[in-house]
């Protein structure tokens, strides 16, 4: 088969764990691909090549680039664009697609920067166009509009895909892999060794599920009713920005317009009535359920599911019934 | 010790002196109030009667920036911003916090330019200006993409940081310790000065200006520079690279449906929604 497209994908990992966001990333090129006669090939930056090669392919990779070299233990912008320019030289590439993480989203601004070509970040669809190119829907102002963008100039177009919306399940493939050695500037070591990582839990923009409090939960102290519903359910716990401007939660877990935007499969809004900067921070989940002792809180108007009622009351009720349901 | 990786791009290097104190520049834009409904008129944001404030991610910059200026006073805080003449609000406000002067890239010329073409400006700008530290919000919080501070970055050839949450200025101010938030926990980095930052919520709590502070930003200095002053044309940064097609309100979500009865109800009933209809526990 003649292939038209190449697109690359870059993998994001950490510690050696692949973040499920990439996958979503290689299922989306995959879909484009299929509909312009185009090539996946993941680009792996890593220490070893010990990543798992397999489940790129499930996901849609044809070709498994791993770039290895010693000073590419974990993600550092400069010797990841160094790396990765590198070989964007070597290799035509038509796109180059990568997850919308903070990482995802510098490195992205960097290799347009030295490539002179355009960057569409957070897209939440992708699609292809009467003339065979890729055209991307991304929000604004936090998801208060939709903006449809397409590329124009030079190759590669680049696009980083917001995590939890392109999820895919695997399928059998067949690819191949290859692995060359990473060509890194002569200060990569320097650039690596000062570089410290500190924790690894769960994010609240990669969680499938969040369960995010508002002032109604009348206290920090209370948040421990949310972490177990949370902790039931595999998720992360979010909060509204009263909350965070309280003291009571850290910053890093504010949802809303000046904090994350958060696309989960399930948003469980308790005690949060609903500001307009909270809905553009949320409103993209697939199901939003909503507890509010105020029947008018304009939560409820973004709600699939609401429950009016005292947040303290209800959330211990739903972790003891979802216990139950995951039991059974 | 030198981070700067060699590339080779059309940069601007600026020459800057640490003999006459630190040098900052923050990058100011104005936004529409977050708080704000929206509608789209003719492809276009629209809010009527709803005011426009810095960008709220601007502010912790310009708040760290006035935070080092109280410990080292001999440093000179710079505003560069670019946007039509309504900007000058912002400025001013920003002035008031405590930035020194201000330079206001204004001209039609400069207006729907993307993040690449909106780096590539400030860039050159910043030809004009010295400096040993650049200070930026996150990203902006109309367009949301988080490019061009690490775009200016590296057009300047620039060791840069985004996501900021804490920065710690080795005692003689050329250096710092730099912590960012990534997904799930958080990194931290040294790096020597000169240096680009973009700043998250966390770093700091933006003040509000002051009765006096109002008063001394009226005599401060804003120099407006236009196209031609910076010899954009010069620049050749072509067309835009990325062309919005339309812009839209997002689809509406569909109707819910309140729960009714007990709490052990609601939550038997829920949690079997989520299972059956919803296919997500």
């Amino acid at each position: 088969m003649s292939v038209d497209c190449v697109l690359g994908v870059v993998i994001e990992h950490d510690q050696g764990e692949t973040k499920p966001v990439s996958l979503e990333v290689l299922s989306a090129a995959r879909k484009l691909a299929d509909q312009v006669s185009g090539k996946v090939i993941a680009l792996c930056l890593c220490q070893s090549a010990n990543l798992e090669a397999d489940l790129f392919i499930q996901h849609g990779a044809d070709q498994v680039q791993f770039l290895t070299h010693p000073d590419l233990q974990h993600y550092i912008h400069e010797n990841y664009a160094f790396a990765l320019l590198g070989q964007l030289k070597k290799y035509s590439f038509d796109y180059l697609l990568l997850p919308a993480t903070n990482n995802g989203k510098e490195l992205s601004a960097v290799l347009s920067a030295h490539l002179g070509v355009g960057v569409a970040t957070d897209c939440i669809s992708l699609s292809v166009n009467g003339e065979g190119d890729v055209v991307a829907v991304r929000p604004v102002s936090s998801g208060k509009a939709h903006s449809t963008v397409r590329f124009s100039g030079k190759k590669p177009h680049i696009l980083s895909l917001r995590p939890n919306i392109f999820r895919s399940p695997p399928l059998s493939r067949q690819g191949e892999t290859i692995e060359e050695e990473a060509q890194l500037s002569e200060l990569s070591k320097k650039v690596q060794d000062l570089v410290k990582q500190v924790g690894s839990q769960l994010d609240i923009t990669e969680a499938r599920i969040v369960v995010s409090g508002g002032l109604g939960m009348q206290g920090p102290e209370n948040f421990k009713l949310l972490e177990e519903l949370a902790e039931v359910l595999g998720g992360a716990v979010g909060a509204s920005r009263p909350v965070v401007d309280n003291g009571w939660r850290d910053f890093s877990n504010q949802v809303g317009q000046t904090g994350r935007t958060v696309s989960p499969d399930l948003y469980i809004a308790c005690g949060i009535s609903g500001a307009v900067q909270h809905l553009a921070g949320m409103s993209s989940s697939r199901c939003i359920v909503a507890i509010n002792s105020d029947p008018n809180a304009s939560i409820f108007s973004v709600a699939d599911y609401g429950i009016v009622g005292d947040v303290i009351q209800v959330v211990p009720s739903l972790t003891r019934e979802f216990k139950k349901i995951l039991a059974s | 010790m030198v981070l700067q990786i060699g590339f080779l791009c059309d940069n601007i290097l600026v020459n800057y002196n640490y003999g006459v104190g630190m040098k900052i520049i923050v990058c100011v834009k104005q936004v529409l109030d977050t708080a704000a409904q929206i509608q789209i008129d003719n492809g276009k944001v629209v809010s009527p009667g709803s005011s426009r404030i810095i960008n709220p991610y601007d502010e912790f910059a310009i708040e760290e920036a006035v935070r080092i200026k109280e410990r080292k006073p001999d440093t000179e805080i710079t505003l560069l911003s670019l946007g039509p003449e309504g900007f000058k609000d912002s400025i001013k406000k920003a002035l008031a916090m405590g930035a020194d002067k201000a330079v206001h890239l204004m001209d039609e010329k400069f207006n729907g330019l993307d993040s690449y073409a909106l780096a590539r400006v400030l860039a050159r700008s910043i030809d004009k200006i010295p400096y040993d530290l650049i200070l930026c919000g996150r990203q902006a919080v109309d367009i949301d993409s988080a490019q061009t501070g690490p775009a200016l970055a590296t057009f300047l050839s620039i060791p840069f940081v985004t996501v900021v949450t804490g920065v710690d200025f080795s005692d003689d101010f050329k250096s710092a310790r730099i912590t960012r938030q990534v997904e799930g926990g958080s990194e931290v980095r040294e790096l020597p000065l000169p240096l680009l930052l973009t700043c998250q919520k966390g770093l700091n709590e933006p003040r509000l200006p002051s009765l006096k502070g109002i008063m001394a930003a009226k005599k401060k200095e804003v120099l407006t520079l236009s196209a031609s002053d910076l010899e954009f044309e010069m620049l050749d940064i072509g067309d835009n690279r990325v062309i919005e097609e339309n812009l839209c309100l997002p689809p509406e979500r569909k109707k819910g449906i309140i729960l009714q009865g007990t709490d052990e109800e609601i939550s038997g009933e829920l949690a079997r929604l989520l299972r059956e209809e919803e296919k997500i526990i």
